[in-house]
Formats: C-alpha cells, structure tokens, sequence
C-alpha cells in the first residue's frame, strides 16, 4: 500500500509553516481584491492626511475684526494702527456702535473693538481711557485667542506710547516666552503626528473587525474552523496581512507629515517603528475581539467606531487635552490604547526619544495587545466547543 | 402608490427595530458619544501643571510667585532649584509651564528696570501652550498694574475691558454640544441611509423589492422617510440632553431650528442614498459613509473654525451640508440668529439636496438596470 491510499489523520497536513503561510495568502489575495480594504489602507490615510494637515488648524489669523472709533483724534489713530499692524487681524473700520454690533451678530466680524468719543480726553488721565473689546464667545476657543491678540495689540501700543512720550520704564516686568519643541506654536506640528494613531486604529481596529465579522456572518470562518488547522494559526493569519498594512499606513504617514507639512522628526526611527507595532497590536487585538463577539458586520463596524474610533479621536489627547477633562473622564482615558500611542508620537516627532515617557507608554500598550490578543484566542475557541 | 409606499416604511422600521442588535446600536452609542463628547470634548485649560522656578528672594518675586499659586489655572507641581531640573519636568510632561524668576528680579524691580519673568511652555500641545501663555500673562499684567499702581507710577494710558457675548464665560462645552447635534444626526442618518440598500442588495432581497409593483422612486421615498423620523428624533433628543442635562441655553427660535434641522437631515439622506447606491455590500456601505463623515466632519467648523483654513479648502466646505446646519445650530442655541440669517444657511442645504437627489436618481436607475 503506498501513502496515498492511506487514511491521513487529519491533524497535520502540511508543515504549521506552509499551513501559515498559505493561511497568510489567502488573506492578502482578499485584501487585494476588495477595494474597500484597498481604499481604507491607503487612500484614507492620505485623504485623512491632506484633510487634517490643511484644513484642521487652530490659529487664527486675519481674524476680522469691527473697529469703532467714535470720534477720530491723533490718541485714537495711533491704537487703530497697532490693531491694524498686527498681523493676526483684518480690521473694518466703522462709525457707529449697532452696525458693528449687528454685524457680530452675523458672524461677519469676530470681535468689536470700540473707543467711545471721550477717549482722547480721558487717555493720559488719572483714570485712563477705556478700550471696549466685544468677542463673539460663540466659539469658545477662538474668542480666548482673539482676547489674547488684542491684548498683545493692546501691550505694544502702550509701549509704543511710553516711547513717544518719553517714560522709558513701561511696564515693570516684562514676560520672556519660551515655547519649547515647537517654537511657532504651530498647531500642525501637534495634530499631525496624532493623525497617525487614528489613521492605525481605522486599519487595525475598524477594518478588521469589519473584515473578521463578514467570515462569521458568511460563515466562511466556520469554514476555516473545521479545517484541520489550529486557531490560533487562523488569528496569526489574520494578524500578519493586517498588521503588514497597518505599519504601511504608518510609514505613509510619517513621509507625508515629515516631506509634505514639514512636521519635524526628532526621535528614533527605531522606537517610532517599534511602539507602532506595538500600538498596531493592541489595535489588531481589538479588532479580532469586537468581531469575535459581534459576529456582524453593522454592530461590528457600530461598536468599533465607539470603542475605537471616536476615543482614539476625543480621548486621547490627540485633540483636546487629557489633563483638562474632568476626572472620571481622565481615568476612562488610562484604558484607551490610543491614548499611550498620541503621547509617544507627539514627543518622538517634536521632542525627540525621552526615555521616561516611552517606556511607560510601550508598557501599557504591551499590556493592551497582550489582554486583547488573549481574550480573542480564549473566545474563538470557546465558541467551537 | 401611497399605500405602498407605507407599507415599504413600515417594513423599513421593523428591518431596524426587529432586529436587536441594530436597535441598540441606533440608541445607545450616540447617548454614550453625547455624553463622552458632551464632558471631554474641551478646550477650556485648567489646572494647569506648573514648576516654579524663584531664583530671587525678595518679596516682590515671592508676591509674583502666590499669584500663580493662587489662581485656579495653575496648579504646582514642583519647585525648581537650577536650570537643568527646567528640562527635567517639561520633557517628561511633568510639567506643562515654569515659571522662571530669575537673581535680579527684586533688583530691577527697585531700579525700575524691567524685570523678567520667563515661562517656559510645552509646545507639543500647541493650542493649550497659547490658552496658558495667555493665563500667564494677564497674570503678570496684573501684577504689573497693581505694582505701578503702590510704587506711584503712571497709570497706562488707557485699561482693555474685554467683553464674550452669547458666553460670556466662554465655556467649550457650550460650543461643543450643539455641534453635537449637527454630529450625532449625521453619523446614524447617513449610518442608517447607506445601510439600507445595501444590506437587501448583499442579502438578496433586493432583487424581490424590485420585482414588486413598486417604482424606483418609490422605493427611494420608503428608504428615506424612516432614516427622516429616526434622524429628527436622534436630533431632538440630543437638544433635549444638551439642554436639560448640559444645561447650555436655547435662546433662539425653536421653529428656525426645526427648519434647520429638517433639510439638514434630508441633504444627508440622499447622500446616504447615493452611497448606498454605490455600494454592493455592507462593508463597503459602512466604509462609504466613513469616507463621507470624516471630511464632512472636519470641514464643517465642528472642532476648528473654517475660518482657519487654507482659501480652496474654504471653498470645499461650501458643499458640505453640515457647515450651514451647525452655523443654524450654535447660533439658535447660544445668540438667538436672526430669521433671515437662518434663510441664509436654508437654501443652500436646498441645493445641495436637489443636486445630489438627481445624482442618487440616476444612479439607481443606472445600476439597477
């Protein structure tokens, strides 16, 4: 009798290697041929980038401005010119006080600055002029940063005034500004490295789960299942392609925030690729464990975004600052992996390889993956039984 | 006709509300990203994590130094004794500021030369670094008034009287959470829309609704009205939430708002439609309404003023439904707009309907043929 005739068992056809690696084939041919992976993996990520690095910005610049001098003297002009000057406004000049009020109430002037008629009388006098400012707090944000223009409108007229009139001490301390890693406060420097951690977590996390849910809805993962090959070669087959393109949106990524918004790079290469996988991990697990349990695509795709998506977005500091946030929500952040991703990329870009804060992040992450990974294995397999 | 198109609308709803699992996807995550966002999206600054660093010990610095202590702003965190502990807190973002006296501080003072305090800011987080420099300032300006004021100098010339109208505590969330309601009736629209199709096509009941005596037209009248009632609903319970709950004031017409938010909701059905027109299965619907909701998203204001932006992505937002519902939104919760600015946001949604209606028609009768 030869072999072939035999009755194999059924445990090992083919070497774990060649079983893998036929596993991991199969995968990248899907991937391939839907171009709605294709589109996540790449096109997103540059959309999301192109988005991002111009059209999200926090400085405000050329901000129009209402500027109502009611009664026009040399005191005045020399005010008007120094909101004029700076370069953050775009000041209109108007007579009266309702039209500049009725056109704040249309959004077509962010703030009013108002010197009324007894202005020049009362500058220099024992109680000094008054200037009215008026912002539109609508816009929380942007109303605190006008404030802040205008106070610095504000400061180097009476600097320039002392001059003119001959004091020379103006104020008596004066304020020496160091913003360190990003000199120009430039918001594209901050946003754009935490881009990379949503752009990862689309893939890892959303695309995945999205993907694995469609084999359980379809039953093609079943399929796999009664296969002689072991669980846990299926989720290392799923995991590589995944995780093969994830790191490739990240490099994309970097070039671009690097060679196309002059974001600087001021760390190790090797720690960004290294805490990347790591991250990649952790988002992969996810992935694999929302699909596990969802075993549909909508509820899949529904649950990614929130557990997912929308943190990665809100809660991880990539935004809004952690440290502002009420407490209960400072806590929730410590389990959201993005969290530990945002932190290490903003200082690895800006700031360079600080040690303390890399290895705490690596660790949580680490952490994440493993707990994520090893609840998908725990479940995939319960769920055969 | 109309008896058949609500009959397809009752099916509609009981796609959705029979099964489990979609029911509470429509219910329960835009309650917990209301309350999510509602609480963390903020970009108010406070407690501020500083180091001080006194290197004078006069009472003119130690005076300095309590008002930073004082404020609720600040809180400290370390007290600094050389420069190199200055690196030492900021790198690992122990600290956010210092605040630099440096030996001659109390002696310029005195010699009424100016006196330098420097503060040192984290730029990693660049609009935080703005809000504290600005905190820190006023900060010294008033230390500076107050200084000049007790040594007998002049006062300035003239004082800054800064006024917020609509919020006048310019609270974030009062900014964020109407926004919401332009967000959250986007995402489960569109969400919604583009599933529709897209799930009878992948399952193949598709091909059985258009073997029905129902027209094209009809078909897209029956998908719509359902994503319409759970879109305004999704929309007034998140007014309601922000309201009662966030306690952020509605001080406009409640009518112009409605106005607001029923073409708002229609413009984004027919997107949603056209997606789901495009799309053969799920994946690629729900991949689809992502690809539309993150740039709608971004380009509308939402977080960061369009104001802001470069001049051809302003252009781009012209398109974008969300842009005119969210000026609607935030100006009949916080200032009360008046009517013909709200008509001004109106038609432009109109316009955006139409088109993208004709858009979705013809795509429907393209691929269903």
């Amino acid at each position: 009798m030869t072999d072939a005739a035999a009755p194999r068992p059924l445990a090992a056809p083919g070497t774990p290697r060649r079983r893998l690696l036929g596993l991991i084939r199969k995968e990248s041919v899907q991937i391939l041929r839907d171009p709605s992976s294709i589109s996540i993996a790449f096109v997103l990520p540059i959309v999301l980038l192109l988005l991002f690095g111009y059209g999200v910005s926090l400085d405000a610049k050329h901000v129009p401005v209402a500027l109502v001098i009611e009664n026009p003297t040399t005191e005045t002009a020399s005010f008007a010119a120094s909101i004029a000057n700076s370069r953050y406004f775009a000041p209109v000049f108007m007579r009266g006080r309702q039209p500049a009020e009725r056109a704040l109430i249309a959004g077509e002037v962010d703030a009013v600055v108002v010197l009324r008629a007894d202005f020049a009388r009362r500058v220099h006098g024992a109680k000094g002029g008054a200037i009215q400012v008026i912002v539109n707090g609508t816009d929380a944000n942007t109303a605190r940063i006008i404030g802040g223009y205008v106070d610095g409108a504000w400061r180097k007229w009476i600097e320039q005034d002392a001059l003119d009139h001959g004091l020379s001490l103006t104020a008596p301390v004066v304020v020496e500004q160091r913003v360190w890693f990003n000199p120009e406060v430039r918001s594209r420097n901050f946003l754009v490295p935490g881009l990379i951690a949503i752009i990862m977590t689309l893939i890892g996390t959303l695309l995945t789960a999205l993907v694995v849910a469609r084999e359980w809805e379809r039953g093609t993962m079943e399929a796999l299942m009664v296969t002689p090959v072991h669980i846990g070669e299926i989720l290392l087959g799923k995991l590589i392609p995944y995780f093969v393109l994830g790191m490739g949106g990240m490099a994309l990524s970097t070039a671009m925030a690097v060679w196309l918004f002059g974001v600087p790079f001021r760390g190790s290469l090797v720690v960004l690729v290294g805490i990347s996988a790591l991250f990649m991990l952790a988002g992969l697990g996810l992935g694999l464990l929302i699909s596990t349990i969802a075993r549909n695509q909508f509820v899949a795709g529904q649950v990614a975004i929130i557990v997912a998506f929308l943190p990665a977005f809100i809660l991880s500091g990539f935004i809004f600052d952690i440290a502002s946030m009420p407490p209960v929500v400072q806590a929730i952040t410590h389990i959201i992996p993005a969290r530990y991703f945002v932190s290490s990329l903003q200082t690895l870009f800006l700031a360079g390889t600080i040690w303390p804060i890399i290895l705490v992040d690596a660790a949580a992450l680490a952490l994440m993956a493993a707990i994520f990974l090893g609840l998908t294995r725990r479940k995939t397999h319960k769920s055969l039984e | 006709m109309w008896g058949r198109i609500r009959a397809l609308i009752a099916k509609e709803f009981l796609a959705i509300w029979k099964d489990k699992r979609s029911r509470a996807v429509i219910i329960g995550p835009p309650l917990i990203q209301l309350l999510v966002f509602g609480y963390a999206a903020t970009f108010d600054v406070n407690h501020v994590a500083t180091a001080i660093y006194n290197e004078d010990a006069g009472a003119a610095a130690r005076d300095l130094v309590a008002r930073f202590e004082g404020s609720p702003s600040f809180e400290t965190v370390a007290r600094l004794t050389r420069d190199s502990q200055i690196a030492e807190v900021i790198n690992p973002r122990r600290a956010s500021l210092v605040v630099h006296i440096g030996q001659t501080f109390s002696r310029d003072l005195r010699a009424r030369q100016p006196a330098k305090v420097q503060l040192i800011v984290d730029g990693r987080e660049s609009n935080t670094a703005l809000i504290i420099l600005g905190y820190a300032s006023r900060i010294v300006s008033r230390f500076n008034r107050d200084w000049t004021r007790d040594h007998g100098g002049a006062p300035p010339p003239a004082s800054l009287v800064v006024r917020a109208w609509f919020n006048p505590n310019l609270e974030s969330r009062w900014f964020i959470v109407p926004g919401i309601v332009a967000l959250l009736t986007l995402v489960v629209t569109t969400v919604v829309t583009a599933l529709s199709v897209a799930r009878e096509r992948e399952v193949g009941t598709f091909e059985q609704l258009l073997v029905t005596p129902l027209r094209p037209f009809e078909i897209l009248v029956g998908k719509s009205v359902p994503a319409l009632i759970i879109g305004l609903a999704e929309g007034t319970a998140i007014i309601a939430v922000g309201v009662l709950w966030f306690g952020v004031p509605l001080r406009g017409a409640v009518p112009l708002l409605y106005a607001g938010l029923f073409l708002y909701v229609l413009a984004v059905i027919v997107v949603g439609l056209m997606i789901s027109s495009l799309a053969r299965t799920q994946q690629q619907a729900i991949l689809g309404a992502f690809l539309f909701v993150v740039p709608a998203v971004i380009l509308s204001g939402f977080a960061t003023p369009i104001a802001n932006m470069p001049e051809f992505i302003q252009a781009l937002t012209l398109i974008n439904p969300m842009r005119y519902f969210l000026i609607i939104v935030r100006g009949t919760f916080l200032e009360d707009l008046p009517a013909m600015l709200v008509y001004r946001q109106l038609w432009p949604m109109v316009v955006i309907g139409l088109v993208t209606l004709t858009g979705a028609g013809w795509l429907f009768r393209h691929r269903l043929s």
